[in-house]
């Protein structure tokens, strides 16, 4: 084993680090640059893309002028913002009280809740959608022989009107993501001082009173994590409604969020330069309402 | 290699060594042909493949098989970027009207191809949905799919109702439905938006777009929209339809159950029928000519060759495509194991059309979709008719499901497409 390389192959010290470093930088270049680059580029392009990459043309702004008159753009942004809101907020206000709840009343079955709480997280998407795809079924599913047995009444059709779809689509990314969340207010309330609480109860607080002014400040800097978390997951939400729709955005495209529509602008209906505008339009409202949560964290009390 | 000997070669010796390795492969070329199929088509040409080796034994044919959906992003990738282009791309009729208004595929009118000469020989509307607006003919048809009425012979009787009730116009097949409804309890059809589909493309001149014409004007508002509305409103109306999507277990249960009366589809979903959906209602089903003297087509199948494809095997290419096309017998034989009504027309006269078929109850169904056939006519796909299609189907879906005014969801859909007709 005491193979020696020879003298030119052997790596000097002053490159090492770079090609230690290069495998990322490889697949990041070719992965993440390479397609954020050609996106824009093509946000100017007007392109038949059958006819090969030499048919794209220069249109300036058009495909940005296009996508703020599409009505079917600020339609695709309403359901996401609904969708954002309707999936986002109560994942937050369960998230939070669970977590305490799950870090006060469990000991040795702790990480088996937690566990529990977590596992839609990493659970593909595909099955999700399948599975709730059956139990949202009209006349087979498990949710509607609940609801029919608690309240009588008719059959819903979950995924078939645009008034029932997007909540169940709201509530399949809440059922998602709240075990993500808990996890992360576990984490938090794992730092919060125990005296904090001790001093408290000698003062005579409840534990309501404690939750408000003792876990809920302490609470604050990852409540704005998983906030801006939830607004920049919820704004590009993709996979549940493309999939619970077989990939069409719904009746009325009612479940069309901007993601999947501007995926459909490309594949579906061939506009690809339509699309990217779309693209770069959607991450500005992201980094907007990014922005703005920062702000609303900041101005209650000092820096979040 | 040449270290397992113990010898420490010279670059020059190395390279020799590489020459006379490569040389034999250089001199008698492996030669591979590559053909991008979707499922059913597959198997044809993989069906044609001992024929073709006794022609060309030294010419590999390698069929890439994907999904339907799939092959066909595939193949908008492939000529996209002119990477993994295969020597021959298999396409379904839609696709075909999508792809022939960019360039990526081969002008078939030029030589060395020459495809014009071969016109008379296909099913004249075929041949011309592979034709562009700029003339080229950029694909070669090689299955269509004749419309047809297929109905339940036993249902009809119970209901008092014959063949001729169902297919002198639309408004006789609405009303049957009626009737057949309340003798039977069956569904007319398993969902309106079918009738809006064929209604819109029925009385279409040649030439005209179903969506657009050829300046992009927006059509929806015609009469031929309005009257498909009012027809699927109708049929709503009086609960004909069992809004079941195609293909789901749901329309299955409804034809294996007899709750379907009818089913307004392409000529091979006798073969499905029978195959898979309800081989237990064998004989109780009749095919007709579509209401109203309708002649549409659903679905067919091309070949094509890429422009960019690699253009030393582009002649081969041109050889395998006019085997699968122009081979009587490979033509029967695709028609025989997977239900491929033959594009060529000299196949049309043969006594395989008069054969009766005993999933239809002995009927000989296939001399009407012969003649469906030739009565077809092509229509211009536009560039947005994907788009179109989605937002005619909403806005009927509105008609249907909220009542909205007929008129103004047709003035609502023209808008919106108005804004993209011409990008």
């Amino acid at each position: 084993m005491n193979m020696r390389w020879p003298n030119s192959l052997r790596l000097s010290p002053r490159w090492a680090p770079y090609v230690f470093i290069s495998p990322f930088l490889v697949l990041f270049a070719v992965f993440g640059v390479f397609p954020l680059l050609f996106s824009l580029y093509l946000a100017f392009q007007s392109w038949e893309p059958t006819s090969g990459l030499d048919a794209m043309e220069f249109v300036g702004l058009a495909n940005f002028s296009f996508a703020l008159q599409d009505e079917w753009f600020w339609k695709s942004l309403k359901n996401t913002a609904w969708l954002a809101l309707a999936s986002g907020v109560p994942q937050h206000l369960v998230a939070i009280p669970l977590a305490v709840f799950i870090h006060n009343s469990f000991k040795r079955m702790r990480d088996a809740v937690v566990g529990a709480y977590f596992l839609p997280y990493i659970t593909s998407t595909v099955a999700i959608a399948i599975m709730f795809s059956s139990l949202f079924s009209t006349d087979f599913g498990l949710i509607n022989a609940g609801l029919h047995a608690l309240f009588g009444g008719e059959n819903i059709n979950w995924l078939g009107r645009p008034e029932h779809i997007k909540p169940a689509i709201a509530f399949i990314v809440f059922w998602r993501y709240v075990g993500f969340n808990v996890v992360l207010y576990l984490a938090a309330l794992q730092t919060i001082p125990k005296d904090l609480y001790e001093a408290a109860t000698m003062d005579g607080a409840g534990r309501v009173q404690q939750f408000f002014y003792i876990t809920l400040p302490s609470l604050k800097p990852m409540i704005f994590f998983g906030v801006t978390l939830s607004v920049i997951g919820g704004l590009q939400l993709f996979e549940e409604p493309f999939i619970l729709t077989g990939g069409k955005g719904g009746a009325d495209q009612s479940a069309m969020t901007s993601a999947v529509y501007l995926y459909r602008m490309a594949f579906d209906f061939n506009d690809f330069g339509g699309a990217s505008a779309m693209s770069w339009l959607l991450f500005l409202v992201v980094a907007l309402m990014t922005w703005l949560t920062n702000r609303a964290f900041r101005t209650r009390g000092g820096a979040a | 290699m040449n270290s397992a000997l113990g010898l420490k070669p010279s670059r020059r010796a190395c390279l020799v060594a590489g020459l006379t390795l490569a040389l034999p492969v250089q001199a008698a070329p492996a030669r591979k042909l590559t053909v991008a199929a979707f499922p059913m088509l597959d198997e044809i040409v993989k069906a044609a493949l001992p024929r073709w080796r006794q022609l060309h034994p030294d010419v590999d044919v390698q069929v890439v098989s994907r999904q339907f959906s799939d092959h066909h992003t595939a193949m908008t990738t492939a000529l996209s970027t002119s990477v993994y282009l295969p020597d021959v791309m298999a396409l379904e009729s839609s696709y075909v009207g999508r792809f022939a208004q960019g360039g990526g595929l081969e002008d078939l009118r030029l030589a060395p191809y020459n495809a014009e000469r071969l016109r008379p020989r296909f099913v004249p509307y075929a041949y011309e949905q592979a034709v562009n607006r700029r003339g080229a003919v950029v694909a070669v048809p090689t299955d269509i799919g004749p419309g047809t009425l297929l109905y339940r012979t036993d249902l009809l009787s119970r209901a008092g109702l014959t063949e001729a009730d169902l297919t002198l116009s639309w408004e006789s097949y609405v009303e049957a439905g009626i009737k057949l409804k309340a003798a039977t309890g069956a569904y007319l059809v398993s969902s309106a938006q079918a009738i809006k589909d064929i209604v819109i493309r029925s009385g279409l001149k040649p030439g005209e777009g179903l969506y657009f014409d050829q300046d992009s004007r927006v059509l929806v508002s015609s009469p031929r929209f309005v009257r498909a509305f009012e027809l699927a409103r109708k049929v709503r109306h009086h609960k004909l339809d069992a809004r079941v999507n195609p293909w789901s277990n749901e329309w299955a249960e409804g034809f294996r159950r007899g709750s379907l009366a009818t089913e307004l589809s392409g000529a091979w979903m006798v073969g499905q029928l029978a195959s898979w959906v309800a081989p237990g209602t064998k004989g109780l089903w009749r095919a007709a000519q579509l209401p109203g003297q309708t002649f549409v087509s659903y679905g067919g199948s091309f070949y094509a060759i890429p422009r960019r494809a690699a253009p030393e095997k582009k002649g081969l290419a041109w050889e395998l495509i006019q085997m699968l096309t122009l081979d009587r017998e490979r033509q029967f034989a695709a028609f025989k194991a997977q239900d491929a009504f033959p594009a060529l027309l000299e196949t049309l006269d043969d006594p395989l059309f008069d054969q009766p078929l005993p999933f239809l109850g002995g009927q000989a169904a296939r001399g009407l979709w012969r003649e469906a056939a030739r009565k077809i006519t092509a229509t211009q796909v536009h560039k947005q008719a994907n788009f179109a299609d989605e937002v005619i189907g909403t806005e009927l879906e509105n008609v249907l499901e909220y009542g909205k005014d007929i008129g103004r969801a047709l003035a609502d859909a023209e808008r919106l497409l108005a804004r993209r007709a011409h990008r």
